[in-house]
């Protein structure tokens, strides 16, 4: 896998990338022409972005970049110097239109860079386009945008997953190599698994969500989607640190997640809680878990079958909170402010329900019923206490799996990409797809997706989940199982 | 107390609470859907919750609070500049009372 000259290796890792612009045999420019050509060829097959950048400005970027690798050594280049991006289209990007894949901020430009796009500047990031996704990141298949359903570069009529959908299928058509997503209950995991790449949710706290749109905040952290755990963990040293901005952000270090990368796993713990493996899960994803469980053990690693019971409650009470936040989140869009106004006749309070009624989709519409409800009068100890309560079960539980084990080991989702529509009508049965990944947000843990082979053709995800702060941790167990397990999957798509 | 059996009238009682104007049409379709919801947050009244405590974040988050300095904010123009209706210096309302 290289980049050498002008064949351009669209699905290389951004590391290889980086060592090509080192040596001098590709410039920023040239990748930027290449991938603005990409994206061409495979937008009217995968849908994957909403935005894409305006060339002039990302050519000028592009020079930036190839200035920063000029001079002495490797003069201030960085890690993701010149490397190609999407930015997940709930996260603000100053200058470019940012609609949360909602009719409600069409057309709305915000005026400021959410701060991980700062960081990302700075270090010289070609931020190629913006992806699509499931509207205010509420949705499991990306077929809740209001711009279009996005197509996974696996198979046709197959969700991507969600709700970064547009960046997860992105990163697997090669329109990009690295991106940012959000995850709320899933939705950098999830849909990472569903198209065969790597998905990582770091620890909540971390990664500062300024300049986010936000739908659940106690649960919403951005990451990275890439090909190798290797990329996400350099992204992740890029855009995490403390943040003034972020009440919610810690003033801890967080200058390497790669640290710790290479080295092995042998008499690592790992726990298998059995809850994971869900009556619903197929049984070529149970398979493709099970034998990769066996190369861990092949690592050295010590997986033993565990219990948390817990877990059985997580997607009840995820769907509790998450919409309770989303409804307080979302009543800032009244119509008066910014985004879309319904010129309704009547009072201040008129245009605002019009503005919602007119503009809001259906499953956000349905989330915020859910969550006005759970907050109302006489409802709020049975479902939003009693929720909260719950949490602090689920998170004794991991507390308590922490004494015992480095980390745990479950299928990313139970099934593999399913079919466009198939899912749509029927809220409760598109919520379960997310049923292995909610509960690591309802303990504020980091996560992550790798690829662990295919089942009737479609890639199957991998999930490991660490303590609180142990990303380096986890990222390195992550990276053994990838290097030994192999998996570099590559849709064969037809332009 | 929880509530399975929901009615239109709870539904568009709820959309009032959250601003949202519902067509008739979808009043139905989303008390369904709704109902069923509600039905599986049944499950959580099983579980036995006595005296804990409730968790809201899962980080020691405090109240931060940052130096009484003046900064510099973004200027009024980039504000407003995706206000709806702006007028000039200020953002136009419908009346608040009627």
């Amino acid at each position: 896998m290289s980049v050498s000259g002008s064949t351009l290796d669209m699905h290389a890792s951004a590391r290889d990338l980086g060592a090509a612009y080192r040596r001098g045999d590709v410039t920023a420019e040239e990748v930027a022409d290449a991938y603005l050509a990409r994206i061409e060829s495979y937008e009217p097959l995968t849908n994957a972005l909403l935005t894409v950048a305006d060339r002039d400005s990302l050519m000028a970027d592009a020079r930036s970049a190839d200035a920063m690798f000029a001079g002495d050594g490797e003069g201030d280049a960085t890690a993701l110097t010149g490397v190609p991006m999407v930015i997940k289209d709930n996260i603000s990007t100053a200058g470019i239109e940012t609609t949360a894949g909602s009719e409600i901020l069409k057309g709305y430009v915000p005026p400021f860079d959410a701060t991980v796009v700062s960081r990302l500047k700075d270090a010289g990031a070609l931020i190629v386009g913006k992806g699509n996704l499931d509207e205010f990141a509420m949705g499991s298949s990306n077929e809740n945008s209001a711009f279009g359903s996005v197509v996974n570069p696996w198979g046709d009529g197959r969700v991507p997953g969600g709700s970064s959908g547009g960046p997860a299928a992105a990163v697997a058509a090669g329109e990009c190599l690295v991106a940012l997503g959000s995850d709320t209950g899933g939705s950098i995991r999830q849909p990472a698994s569903l198209c065969g790449i790597v998905g990582y949710k770091p620890t909540y706290g971390t990664v500062s969500r300024y300049g986010l749109i936000a739908f659940g905040s106690s649960l919403d952290q951005i990451g990275p989607l890439a090909r190798t755990v290797a990329d996400c963990a350099d992204v992740a040293s890029v855009i995490a640190g403390w943040d003034p901005l972020d009440s919610t952000s810690l003033r801890l270090d967080f200058s390497d997640f790669g640290s710790e990368i290479g080295r092995d796993i042998e008499g690592m713990r790992i726990g298998a809680p059995r809850e994971y493996l869900v009556s619903g899960i197929e049984p070529g994803v149970r398979s493709a878990y099970e034998s990769a469980v066996e190369q861990l053990e092949d690592l050295g690693a010590i997986v033993e079958e565990t219990t948390l019971p817990m877990t059985d409650h997580a997607l009840a009470i995820y769907y509790i909170i998450a919409p309770s936040e989303a409804s307080a989140n979302l009543s800032r869009f009244d119509g008066v402010k910014y985004g879309r106004s319904a010129r309704a006749d009547g009072n201040a309070r008129d245009v605002t329900e019009a503005t919602r009624g007119a503009y809001f989709g259906a499953e956000v519409k349905r989330r915020i019923l859910i969550g006005t409800y759970a907050l109302s009068a006489g409802y709020y100890d049975a479902y939003y206490k009693k929720a909260q309560q719950v949490r602090t079960l689920i998170r004794r539980e991991f507390e308590e799996a922490w004494e015992r084990f480095d980390a745990l080991v479950t299928p990313t989702s139970p099934t593999v990409a399913f079919e466009l529509g198939s899912r749509t009508s029927d809220p409760v049965q598109m919520y379960l797809s997310d049923v292995c990944t909610i509960p690591v947000n309802i303990a504020g843990l980091p996560g992550i997706s790798v690829p662990c082979g295919l089942s009737e053709g479609l890639p199957v995800g991998l999930q490991f989940i660490g303590p609180q702060l142990a990303d380096q941790r986890l990222l390195r167990i992550a990276h053994a199982y990838e290097d030994v397990a192999g998996w570099e999957l590559r849709p064969e798509m037809a332009v | 107390m929880t509530k399975t059996n929901l009615t239109a009238e709870d539904v568009r009682h709820i959309a009032k609470l959250a601003a949202l104007e519902i067509d008739d049409a979808s009043v139905e379709e989303m008390r369904d859907q709704l109902a069923g919801i509600f039905v599986y947050f049944e499950r959580l009244q099983e579980v036995d919750t006595e005296g804990l405590e409730p968790t809201s974040h899962t980080t020691d988050a405090n109240t931060v609070l940052r130096e009484d300095v003046a900064e510099d904010a973004m200027p009024r123009s980039q504000v407003l500049s995706n206000a709806p209706d702006p007028d000039g210096e200020f953002l136009r309302v419908r009346p608040v009372l009627d």
